[in-house]
């Protein structure tokens, strides 16, 4: 284990690339989600005429697209480099196109959010009509990301031939698999924009099936979640045990885990439409059903990954129930980080069997209780187990050292992450609760009593959003001294072995035909009889309508 | 492929609970009649003011303590935007919209509606107990949507006029 397995210069700057745009998306929409929560708060407007709600867009776009898909295409493109060796020259050609397509992209649509001329939200629900520009941008953001992915397929696909009878190294193996959930899901996404709004908004045509476009959204949103969540799976299955010091409980079990999310994550978008009308109960009810089937890969990661924190602190001489929990390496950020992403993963998805319940969900929908939820999923689970990715991904790939300064810094970053979002999380569900709604400036509705019992919590809120921003301003530092000041040296991609007693992986798990078929035809079936029924039943479609 | 035996223990427990949830919901949903709003019928939306219930707004009497209240939301409004409702009133609550999407809700309850253009949504509640509701709006529809708001008075006296 002398000598530590570098990603070569060139596929280093590619990844490079892409996380500085991801932390600086961050920055910036950071500051945005603060003056939400101060706007919230009833104490504070915004200067200068600016909308909460392009506020409130610019918040959506840069951390639930800009954040989570530029890290994530960087991340996996140095995992893939990592563990299947050097990108051809022409593999790599086409990341860095994927690059340019998306960061113009990013620009094009920020230029139109900012400008003001497209605050319909990152979901944006027609018929609400954005600048075609907003539309176009965008496009250009998925096909970007696209491009990357087929990048990644064709370098696979080239080790796998050099490597005849043998299972593709587990990282690949895990990014493979997330970009082909990708490329599935953002189909739908696609479709709506190319095919209804952009078309609408350029003034080819008049009307819009706002049902089938939300639709198509949600074949796509829900999905989204999980492309967020499966690096930091990655990172939880494959990378933590080595950072330890322990070994990958099972590599089956990992490989089982990713093929169950990407069967299960798409054919669920209903549960997100779970109070519309037009679509029939039964079909809600089916997909409600398998929205609750990723519950079973998630508590299949969960035990894997106790049971490697068990194993190691066993090995380490810990004696009783939980005594190897005080041989875990507390004072490690890469470790400390991503621990309590999982800590708070637990509240998270239990918020998220509620949000898919039927009944539950009348009771909370759109309400701020679900903003609460994914600041708990994709805020903290996700975002601390990026964090910790970054804490050796960044010097890694920049050929520095974090010091123990940095280190420090960085656990003093995650313990005030995880206090901001107790505060704000917590304040955000029990507000929900009473029935405070989400994406909305302040309001007491007409001093109605219902709505002043609100404001108490919207103004913990405010406080955890300005410890949440004071977090962020200790990760940019972190991150901008690990890419430019630290001192050089060299940083090991940690990468964990298969435990000795695991049994081979089969080879059953690289049928892509066979997965990609069966994830086909679960879409078929949950989709294929209420799609025709919408478009069977359609209403006169809508006009655009700009109200901002 | 081997599968370790506390695994399997943690995992039988596991799916048996999702099996249970998933049980509840459906015999709350399919045997008790508790479907979330799902209406499926259409209507044309420049054509609400014509069209059947919205013809009459607000509340209206069907049936021995039976009611229907016809509501309209648009940019940035709810009509009509007071409502008195009788103590223990059955109310089948329909709504539609003139322009863009909202969100219905009754605060504080699972009153819970998208309204979306082209489509009635409706939901059956009875209102058990007297007080004060407050109606907003929680889908984001334009620069005025957190002033869109209305308000329910459930009334204990019986309701005399039509």
């Amino acid at each position: 284990m002398a000598e530590t397995v570098k990603v070569d210069r060139r596929d280093a700057k590619l990844a490079l690339a892409y996380i500085y745009v991801a932390f600086i998306a961050l920055g910036l929409g950071g500051l945005a989600g603060l003056l939400q929560t101060l706007v919230r708060s009833g104490k504070f407007t915004l200067p200068a005429n600016i909308s909460y709600y392009t506020i409130l867009t610019t918040h959506g776009v840069l951390l639930g697209l800009v954040l989570t898909t530029f890290f994530i295409i960087g991340f996996q493109f140095a995992a893939i480099s990592r563990t299947a060796g050097t990108f051809s020259s022409r593999a790599r050609f086409f990341g860095w196109v994927g690059f340019w397509l998306m960061t113009i992209g990013t620009a094009v649509t920020a230029f139109f959010i900012l400008t003001g001329q497209a605050s319909v939200l990152y979901t944006f629900y027609a018929p609400l009509q954005a600048h075609p520009g907003f539309y176009i941008g965008l496009t250009l953001v998925v096909v970007g990301s696209w491009i990357s992915g087929f990048s990644m397929f064709t370098h696979y696909a080239r080790w796998k031939k050099a490597h005849p009878g043998e299972v593709g190294p587990l990282l690949s193996f895990m990014a493979v698999v997330n970009m082909v959930l990708w490329l599935v899901c953002s189909l739908g996404v696609a479709a709506t924009v190319l095919i209804q709004l952009l078309p609408w908004s350029l003034g080819l045509v008049d009307r819009v099936n706002v049902l089938v476009s939300r639709t198509l959204f949600w074949y796509f949103g829900h999905p989204l979640v999980y492309f967020w969540l499966l690096p930091a799976y990655m990172i939880w299955y494959a990378i933590i045990p080595k950072i330890i010091g322990g070994k990958i409980f099972s590599d089956s079990l990992a490989r089982l885990s990713f093929i169950l999310f990407l069967l299960f994550s798409i054919p669920v978008g209903f549960h997100h439409q779970l109070m519309e009308p037009g679509i029939d109960p039964f079909w809600k009810y089916v997909q409600v059903v398998l929205t609750f089937m990723v519950v079973i890969p998630s508590l299949m990661t969960a035990f894997s990954m106790f049971a490697t924190f068990e194993m190691y602190g066993r090995s380490q001489g810990a004696v009783g129930l939980f005594g190897w929990l005080r041989k875990l390496p507390w004072g490690d950020a890469r470790f400390f980080a991503p621990f309590v992403g999982m800590v708070f993963f637990i509240p998270a998805g239990a918020g998220g069997l509620v949000n898919a319940s039927h009944q539950l969900d009348q009771v909370v929908h759109n309400t701020i209780w679900v903003t609460g939820h994914f600041h708990l999923t994709l805020a903290t689970t996700v975002v601390l187990t990026f964090f910790g990715g970054a804490y050796w991904l960044i010097p890694h790939l920049s050929g520095r050292m974090m010091t123990k300064a940095m280190n420090r810094l960085a656990i003093i970053q995650t313990i005030v992450w995880a206090v901001g979002m107790c505060f704000m999380s917590g304040a955000m569900h029990f507000a929900g609760l009473l029935g405070a709604p989400r994406r909305s400036a302040f309001s007491t509705y007409a001093n109605s009593p219902q709505a002043l019992e609100w404001i108490p919590y919207q103004i913990v809120q405010a406080v955890g959003g300005t410890i949440l921003f004071i977090g962020i301003i200790l990760v940019l530092v972190i991150v901008t001294n690990l890419a430019f000041f630290a001192p050089k040296g060299e940083t090991e991609f940690p990468v964990a072995e298969v435990a000795e007693q695991a049994e081979r992986t089969p080879l059953a798990f690289e049928n892509w035909k066979l997965w990609i078929g069966i994830t086909v035809v679960l879409i078929l079936l949950a989709y294929t009889i209420p799609f025709i029924d919408m478009i069977q039943n359609a209403p006169p479609g809508s006009k655009g309508y700009k109200l901002w | 492929m081997h599968i370790h035996k506390y695994e399997k223990i943690w995992l039988a427990f596991g799916i048996g609970c999702l099996f249970v949830f998933l049980t509840v919901l459906g015999v709350s949903a399919f045997a008790k009649g508790n479907q979330p709003p799902s209406c499926l019928t259409t209507i044309d939306p420049e054509k609400v003011d014509q069209t059947p219930p919205f013809n009459k707004l607000g509340l209206v009497k069907t049936g021995d303590n039976k009611y229907q209240l016809n509501m309209v939301a648009s940019a940035f409004s709810y009509t009509p935007s007071q409502i008195e409702i009788p103590k223990g009133a059955k109310v089948t609550i329909n709504i539609t919209t003139k322009d863009v999407i909202h969100g219905f809700e009754v605060a504080g309850t699972n009153i819970n509606m998208m309204v979306e253009p082209g489509f009635v949504n409706s939901f059956t509640k009875t209102f058990d107990q007297t007080g004060e509701y407050t109606i907003l709006c929680n889908e984001y529809c334009g620069a005025g949507h957190h002033m869109m708001t209305a308000r329910i008075k459930v009334v204990d006296k019986q309701w005399l006029k039509q």
